[in-house]
């Protein structure tokens, strides 16, 4: 478990709402679930309102969900603050960066990229770079195992990083042109490198 | 080696078309009408009859799992919700088959819909899949267009399908903290029975099931049950989806037989241990939650990867997540990473799980770098005997287990890590005397 508050006053936007187009997405994701179980949407909703405030959850938003969803505010903040991927304070403006630790990437060398965080962006994970770009922080098993050691940033995961590529993907962002998601070394997904070693009498 | 006819995931490292298309061509929606039609009990036997066991970590036979399902459908639904939260450490193989070959899961969800009388069934993917929960609707979107699911489609069976998705819970990979996360509340499990097939998602009968439980499905349905039961060894039937990761020369992802090898597995697709097979220190065989196995002739020398080969080591398969370590590897430091993840990642319901983890942790971190006492290692297995089954859901088991395994295994190197601890506290105590 891990203790998670909502962040203090002064960082707090008054208002939230909805763009028209993010409110009509939200109706046809509470249609999913049957009549009356609207409060089903809470995690798709409070995900696109996070979207929305540029990568992290205020309390606003919360209580917009939750009013949308006719749930109490309490059972909002509830969901807010058990799932890990909500972030409660802002993040960095051109990238959070989410480095996998657990030990299938720590076996791989993760510990490098998080010094290369510590080095390029803070010290600390969760606070800003000085220039206000970047933040990162050290997240649990992000799926990618075979692949690792791996970041998620945004929505798209880069593998099999060294902290030289690793570097370059943040350039990447810094700049404003991130490299290609997904393996930064020859390979094709999953498979071994060098190629799969099976599959080879299957046509694609 | 599992021959290629054999395989049921041939667009496993997405070098085909992932589209309606690419999957009609590798036989996925050929005579889905004609299996639907056979009706429940068919399905249901069929799937019994093939040996399937599921492939989310316990190995429940899915037949059976699906037989519980109510006979008649009542006032209230019958749901069908597939566990696509994959998280445990190790475990990536769903999200292949969400990349790269998603129509079998669909087509598998509408057969296991079938099966079960239910109408509608759910994905709950976890947050972190962002692009392959995005596929995964995408291909739902063209089965919808080409009226293979939806009411009045062309199977003549009315089913709808959803993808939902979560937000970084690993607990909600739980069956029922995935429900209660589905209803829209904290992902923390309920108390088991009532049995979801009873009252599971909305109170209404439910089953959940792992997305390659569902995945394998269709080929089952259509290649017979006798063909999947052919493959591996009795109890232990079918091809397996295995992620070696660690200290191998080339991790990935692969297919192969139930009860392969564990050296073949290594040596055939991951070309070896890093250093050779005699630098390989320990394997975990079926992700985190699953206690190590060593090597050597007591361990992984003659292991076989199913579910019968690992229980033979005091281990289990699990998701069949092979984490390798060689001999480079701190291994009490490895598992107290693991054990730190648990402390992350407990819901915080039951006393012995929330208190139990953070303990644990703390102790093993101790423990790797010497700073304990001799006698605290019977006490730390103690305390993992007092969390495991102690707790509402199989959490405190998974965790409590990976720590029982390194006692068992390299007691003797935490003892030797305290000793040599010791004996250099000494010498700064020397030191600072004389100074």
């Amino acid at each position: 478990m891990s203790v998670r508050r909502v962040a203090p006053p002064e960082l707090q936007p008054k208002e939230f709402s909805f763009t028209a187009e993010n409110a009509d997405w939200a109706k046809k994701q509470i249609a999913k679930y049957p009549p009356g179980r609207q409060q089903s949407a809470i995690i798709p909703l409070l995900w696109r309102a996070q979207e929305q405030n540029g990568g992290w959850l205020p309390e606003a938003a919360i209580r917009h969900v939750a009013d949308i969803l006719e749930m109490a505010h309490i059972r909002a903040l509830e969901v807010a603050t058990f799932y890990t991927m909500f972030l409660l304070e802002p993040c960095g403006k051109k990238a959070h960066v989410q480095v996998c630790g657990t030990t299938p990437c720590m076996l791989r060398g993760a510990h490098d990229l998080i010094e290369v965080c510590k080095r390029r962006i803070h010290e600390e994970p969760h606070h800003i770079s000085a220039d206000g770009n970047f933040s990162w922080e050290e997240v649990e098993c992000l799926g990618a195992c075979v692949n690792a050691p791996m970041v998620l940033i945004w929505n798209d995961t880069y593998e099999d990083l060294t902290p030289a590529s690793f570097e370059k993907v943040l350039d990447g962002f810094a700049n404003g042109q991130p490299v290609k998601p997904g393996p930064q070394i020859d390979r094709q997904f999953g498979a071994p490198v060098g190629g799969p070693t099976t599959l080879k009498t299957v046509k694609a | 080696m599992l021959d290629d006819r054999d395989r049921i995931f041939r667009n496993l490292y997405g070098l085909g078309d992932w589209g309606l298309e690419g999957a009609r061509k590798r036989g996925s929606w050929d005579g889905t009408k004609a299996i639907l039609d056979k009706g429940r009990d068919a399905i249901v036997n069929e799937v019994k009859a093939s040996g399937l066991r599921g492939r989310g970590g316990a190995g429940f036979p899915t037949g059976v799992k699906w037989s519980f399902m109510p006979k008649t459908v009542g006032d209230r639904p019958h749901y069908l919700v597939v566990n696509a939260d994959e998280s445990e450490p190790g475990t990536c193989k769903d999200r292949e088959i969400m990349r790269h070959d998603p129509h079998l899961l669909v087509e598998g969800c509408l057969i296991a819909g079938r099966a079960m009388d239910c109408r509608a069934g759910y994905i709950y993917v976890r947050g972190e899949f962002i692009r392959e929960r995005e596929r995964l609707q995408a291909a739902i979107d063209q089965a919808y267009e080409a009226k293979l699911l939806g009411k009045n489609n062309v199977h003549g069976y009315d089913f709808d399908l959803y993808v939902h998705h979560g937000a970084g819970a690993y607990i909600c990979g739980e069956e029922m903290a995935l429900l209660e996360s589905l209803e829209g509340k904290k992902g923390q499990p309920r108390l088991k029975p009532p049995f979801p097939a009873n009252m599971g998602l909305y109170g209404c009968p439910t089953t959940v099931n792992n997305v390659e439980s569902i995945a394998v499905v269709p080929d089952i349905m259509r290649r017979g049950a006798a063909w999947f039961a052919g493959i591996g060894r009795q109890n232990n039937t079918g091809t397996k989806l295995f992620c070696i990761s660690g200290h191998v020369e080339r991790p990935c992802t692969v297919e192969d037989a139930m009860g392969v090898p564990l050296r073949e597995l290594i040596e055939t697709h991951c070309g070896g241990v890093r250093g050779g097979w005699d630098n390989l220190l320990a394997v975990i065989p079926g992700g985190s939650s699953m206690p190590l196995i060593p090597a050597g002739s007591a361990g992984c020398d003659d292991l076989l990867m199913d579910f019968d080969g690992c229980a033979k080591h005091k281990s289990a398969l699990g998701t069949a997540a092979v984490i390798v370590m060689d001999k480079s590897t701190d291994i009490i430091r490895a598992m107290a990473r693991i054990s730190y993840f648990y402390k992350h990642e407990s819901c915080g319901q039951c006393t012995p799980c929330r208190e139990g983890m953070g303990w644990m942790w703390r102790v093993l971190t101790r423990m790797a770098e010497g700073r304990a006492q001799k006698r605290e290692i019977d006490m730390l297995f103690d305390v993992t005997k007092q969390i495991e089954g102690h707790t509402i859901c199989a959490f405190g088991d998974g965790a409590a287990w990976p720590v029982q395994g390194l006692l068992r295994h390299f007691r003797p190197e935490i003892e030797r890590r305290i000793d040599e601890y010791t004996r250099k506290a000494d010498v700064d105590a020397v030191r600072v005397a004389a100074e």
